[in-house]
């Protein structure tokens, strides 16, 4: 499946999936009630040694990083001029551990589990009105046609460089759009052509046939 | 919701997503590169309206946090929303809400100057309401230096919404999706 995960089998990716957001998130809270430069630093290196367990490799961590990294040089150049140097650090230090930690997280989980997780959750939802089947459905079909449309993307950006248009945000904008409508449109036109129900409760999935026969009709 | 409204919305959240494939455009005149994949956020609000719009960009950000490298420059995972920039990714959704919401609103007499109207107050005004404060909060900063260096990133957007209003509007004419 298309995502970030990288395979392993270290103590960290053994953590179950709600198990480690819960920690983040957890982490995440506690990042901004703690304060001074030696307490950040001394996280830094424990992230560090998290890497060095967990087993990942340098490049995939430093890819997810390096767009982060362009806004921490002006936040620590913000610092020194406007305050002092010393909470530039600080700062700087505390948005490094906590993207390190979610990196960590990010790469070390299945998506899969990732999505269980959410299904968890989304369960009590349902009190409010809020079917979780059609949130599961919604999820699986988005991540079934984020590579698809890539590739259309791909496609339209191609052929319209080598028209020239490849600056044009109109050339580039609008096949993609039309082709989603036309997607959106045919799979809709097969989900019930194949009986999917989007008020049934039961996941289409789970059914053992794709819909049930009354009885005496048979 | 019937199952059109959700192939429609899980379709809108892959098509923001695969919008990560164009590259940041640089235009004369306006400081930073403009990047394309935002767009997703108007066009998804002036096309499918409110619920649904919104919706779908919820669908999109859990991808992103779920760690589906499907913002520009390949990025994805919670850092992404925990990170200094996570309060504009967070903003797409009420963004893009109100964009629908507006647009719903004019419907009946849905024109290019409507659609850029909701377009700049969802598109712009509540994404940099939203991720402002968020971004001055994690890099510690002065909120009034921090709008003014957002400032930059203005034009850029300001273009954006013009082309999403010049698309829908192409895409109303054809093949309307809010009925009202």
């Amino acid at each position: 499946m298309f995502s970030l995960y990288v395979s392993g089998d270290s103590p960290i990716h053994r953590i179950p999936a709600g198990g480690k957001l819960l920690l983040l998130f957890a982490a995440s809270l506690a990042l901004f009630m703690v304060s001074g430069i030696a307490v950040h630093g001394a996280e830094l290196l424990g992230v560090v040694v998290l890497f060095r367990i967990a087993g990942l490799p340098w490049r995939d961590t430093l890819h997810q990083l390096r767009p982060a990294l362009v806004f921490l040089v002006p936040i620590f150049i913000f610092h020194v001029v406007f305050t002092d140097w010393a909470l530039g650090i600080e700062t700087v230090l505390r948005i490094l551990v906590l993207l390190l930690l979610a990196i960590l997280v990010t790469l070390t989980t299945k998506l899969s589990d990732m999505i269980d997780v959410l299904e968890r959750v989304a369960g009590p939802l349902r009190h409010v009105g809020i079917n979780p089947s059609k949130v599961a459905m919604m999820l699986s079909m988005a991540i079934r046609f984020v590579p698809l449309l890539m590739v259309e993307a791909r496609e339209i950006l191609e052929a319209q460089r080598a028209r020239g248009l490849d600056r044009n945000a109109i050339a580039l904008l609008i096949p993609l759009l039309i082709k989603t409508l036309k997607m959106a449109d045919d799979l809709s036109d097969a989900l019930e052509a194949r009986g999917y129900d989007a008020e049934a409760v039961v996941p289409i999935w789970k059914r053992w046939s794709v819909r049930q026969v009354p009885d005496g009709t048979r | 919701m019937t199952t059109r409204d959700m192939t429609f919305v899980a379709l809108f959240a892959a098509l923001t997503a695969a919008c990560a494939v164009f590259p940041p455009v640089q235009v004369p005149v306006v400081p930073a590169p403009i990047i394309v994949q935002n767009i997703g956020v108007m066009l998804a609000g002036s096309i499918l309206g409110a619920r649904r719009g919104g919706l779908s960009l919820a669908l999109f950000v859990v991808l992103v946090a779920v760690g589906m490298p499907i913002l520009t420059g390949w990025r994805g995972g919670i850092g992404v929303i925990l990170g200094p920039t996570g309060g504009f990714i967070l903003s797409w959704i009420p963004a893009a809400f109100v964009v629908g919401w507006m647009v719903e609103r004019f419907w009946k007499r849905l024109g290019f100057w409507t659609l850029l109207l909701s377009n700049v107050v969802g598109g712009i005004v509540v994404v940099y309401a939203i991720g402002i404060p968020w971004l001055a909060f994690v890099a510690n900063a002065d909120l009034g230096k921090t709008v003014v260096g957002s400032a930059v990133f203005i034009p850029g957007d300001v273009i954006k919404a013009i082309v999403a209003s010049f698309a829908a509007l192409i895409v109303k004419r054809s093949y309307p999706l809010i009925q009202r």
